[in-house]
């Protein structure tokens, strides 16, 4: 028989026993919502996690830093050897071979595996080296860290504090989702975003403060032209290989407040949270405030020339990461990421989504139950029908056909109600848990994602396990004897 | 028994037995029968001789325990279940004393059945439906229902449904035993009429009048054996 004309008869099959047939549907579509349900707010979690990370910038984000800068970070020469012995036979290599680098002379290699790998000698990171990170693949951005300590002067009092820049980048990440005031109007404006518990000092009433204006008190780094043999001007001096130093000049500068952040926004490591003052990056380096490197780069040598501590470098998703941080390596700096954290968290999930969907089955398993007795009921009330057709020229296999396509429409409208009714029941928690998140001052959040996959899939798993159900049965009917069906009253 | 290639069914000492508990029951006995093609042979018997079991053996709905079935020289016990049902589907049709037409269905419908079974155009079915309740001068109640109709016309339905498929073979079982006997007069001379358009008929009932009247020879059974292969009355 055609696909359509056992469509046809299987509707009206159904249709026939409209009452039993409902409430056999209605068992899987109970089934199907529960299933749903469970699994949504496991994505949902999912998602709300990973929403929360995306705005700590951290996941899709690479750090970089020189390894000279690696080398400075209070390893002795012998403890990073053993860990590199340990990690590689290439070890053996390295501990002399920086020795060309007269600013780390003193110094031995990384102590990662990648740095025991790449070159020999440490890259200076610097305009150069950004430039070229930016041009890698899936790169959307590299940033310096701007992060230095200034003071504040709002209505003629001084507050001591920590400046940050913020990339635009963050504008649509969702870290700055829920502030209060607006993003900064450009890259490079003089704008400030205050952290909410800085703002409760400079005010009583945070949101006031949004249009008013404060000034940011900072050191600005000069370079100075070498001079040898004398003095340069700023008093700053010159060593004895001809390096200049750098002069450092207090300044102002005026900001307009436009917006106040309950969070502190991630500045990398090292410097997560620390700002309390946010800035517009490129105002931030255009500022040339000093920061903790420009004393290493004076004492390294690198002077005047201007050189990160470290970049940021953010990738277009978390999944580009491994390879940016690879290429990075590759180029001769040392580089993390969290995306061992990452890998992690979507284990947990993933277990955890496995054992709500096994819970969430189970109601499903009993709507099995449902089918397999309605169809059982079936046959033996449609036992003369099922040997007229076979009189008339059905097949074993037709008769099969017919009650699986049975019990695959009741899957397919059970599955589809399932899912209505499992969307309907997350939104009412979903409402429920923000009108008591309300009542706790939080903010609002939802807790239940239901997406098309889930959506398809629970539609089909519906289906299968209909079409599961209506194994036996089908067989069962396909095998009535046709004489015996006939003669059945 | 002699054979001929133009019959239209043969069976050639065909046996169908039944376990029932610790006995044997042979409902049809080495029975060997020829009915040629256009033939209207009338199966007598007393209640219980064997003449449904043998039919629904010709019909292909049971399987002989032994011996063999020709229809148009093929050989039953060799199709398998999916050519059987084609069998079933377009070689015959079939009418019982009880109609069996599908009570929710109209009667369209109860006659497109076949139609479906056999995988005909959809575009074709509604002129072949017309046609087969022409043929049995129902036309007009294509939309109703079995329930709506008399029993007469309930088995008229019933052989517009049978010949539906446009048959070669019709078997008829008791097919005016549920009927009083002017609408049994009614349907024997439907089922003249369609022998006469070269369907081959056999028909099992109790009625000897009838059997006498209508067929064109009539084959007794008793106690499942053939006991009168049976020249014309």
């Amino acid at each position: 028989m055609k696909a359509g004309d056992l469509t046809e008869l299987a509707m009206r099959n159904l249709r026939e026993s409209l009452l039993r047939n409902s409430l056999t549907t209605l068992g899987v579509a109970v089934g199907v919502a529960s299933l749903v349900a469970m699994l949504s707010l496991g994505v949902g979690l999912q998602q709300l996690a990973n929403r929360r990370l995306a705005h700590s910038g951290l996941f899709d984000t690479v750090f970089v830093m020189s390894r000279a800068n690696m080398n400075f970070r209070g390893f002795s020469r012998r403890e990073r050897t053993d860990a590199t012995t340990s990690n590689s036979a290439q070890s053996n290599a390295t501990p002399s071979s920086n020795t060309s680098n007269a600013s780390s002379s003193n110094t031995s290699p990384d102590v990662t595996p990648s740095a025991v790998n790449g070159p020999r000698e440490f890259r200076r990171l610097d305009e150069g080296a950004r430039q070229e990170i930016e041009h890698l693949p899936n790169v959307i951005e590299v940033y310096p860290q701007v992060r230095f300590p200034t003071e504040v002067r709002y209505n003629g009092s001084p507050y001591a504090t920590m400046v940050a820049g913020v990339p635009d980048s963050s504008r649509g990440n969702g870290s700055f989702d829920g502030m209060q005031g607006s993003f900064f109007s450009s890259p490079s404006a003089d704008e400030a975003i205050l952290q909410i518990e800085f703002a409760k000092e400079l005010s009583d009433q945070p949101s006031s403060l949004i249009g008013k204006e404060l000034v940011v008190r900072y050191a600005e780094r000069q370079a100075l032209a070498a001079q040898p043999g004398g003095d340069p001007a700023g008093g700053e001096s010159s060593d004895s290989s001809g390096n200049p130093g750098i002069s450092v000049v207090p300044k102002e500068k005026t900001l307009r407040i436009v917006g106040i952040i309950d969070t502190e926004a991630a500045a990398g490591p090292g410097g997560m949270g620390s700002g309390r003052v946010l800035i517009p990056q490129k105002l931030g380096e255009a500022l040339r405030a000093t920061q903790g490197n420009d004393l290493q780069n004076i004492l390294r040598g690198s002077g005047s020339k201007p050189a990160y501590s470290n970049l940021t470098v953010r990738t277009e998703g978390p999944g580009q990461v491994e390879a940016v941080e690879a290429a990075i390596k590759k180029m001769g700096f040392g580089a993390f990421s969290l995306q061992d954290a990452t890998r992690n968290l979507r284990l947990f999930f993933a277990v955890f989504d496995l054992l709500l969907g096994i819970f969430g089955s189970l109601a499903l398993a009993v709507a099995m139950l449902g089918i397999i007795n309605t169809l059982v009921m079936a046959i033996l009330e449609r036992r003369r029908e099922i040997g007229i057709l076979k009189a008339l020229g059905a097949a074993d296999r037709d008769v099969k056909q017919l009650f699986f396509v049975e019990a695959g429409v009741m899957g397919l409208f059970g599955g589809t109600l399932g899912v209505g009714l499992g969307w309907l029941i997350g939104r009412i928690i979903t409402v429920t848990a923000n009108i008591y998140l309300r009542r706790q001052d939080l903010p609002p959040t939802n807790v239940f994602a239901v997406p098309w996959w889930l959506v398809l899939g629970a539609i089909g798993f519906a289906i299968i396990v209909s079409l599961g159900a209506g194994l036996y049965p089908a067989a069962r009917a396909a095998k009535l004897n046709p004489v015996e069906a006939l003669r059945y009253e | 028994m002699p054979t001929n290639g133009g019959a239209a069914l043969r069976t050639e000492r065909v046996t169908r037995q039944y376990q029932m508990g610790s006995a044997l029951i042979r409902a049809v006995d080495e029975v060997s029968l020829q009915v040629g093609a256009a033939e209207f042979v009338a199966l007598l018997g007393s209640s219980g001789s064997g003449k449904s079991t043998l039919l629904n053996l010709m019909a292909g709905l049971d399987r002989p325990t032994s011996g063999a079935i020709f229809a148009h020289d093929r050989n039953l016990s060799e199709l398998n279940p999916i050519e059987l049902a084609r069998y079933r589907s377009r070689t015959v049709g079939m009418v019982f004393q009880a109609f069996n037409l599908l009570p929710r269905m109209t009667l369209e419908e109860n006659v497109e059945l076949p139609l479906r079974l056999a995988e005909v155009e959809r575009g074709e079915r509604a002129g072949r439906v017309r046609e087969a309740l022409e043929r049995v001068r129902l036309e007009k109640r294509l939309s109703h229902r079995p329930s709506e109709l008399s029993g007469g016309e309930q088995q008229r339905a019933a052989l517009a449904r049978a010949l539906v498929n446009r048959p070669t073979i019709l078997l008829a079982d008791e097919p005016t035993g549920n009927l009083d006997s002017a609408t049994g007069i009614e349907i024997m001379n439907l089922l003249r009429e369609i022998n006469q358009s070269e369907v081959t008929i056999v028909m099992v009932t109790h009625e000897r009048p009838l059997a006498e009247k209508f067929s064109h020879r009539i084959v007794e059974l008793a106690d499942g054996k053939l006991i009168n292969s049976g020249v014309k009355a």
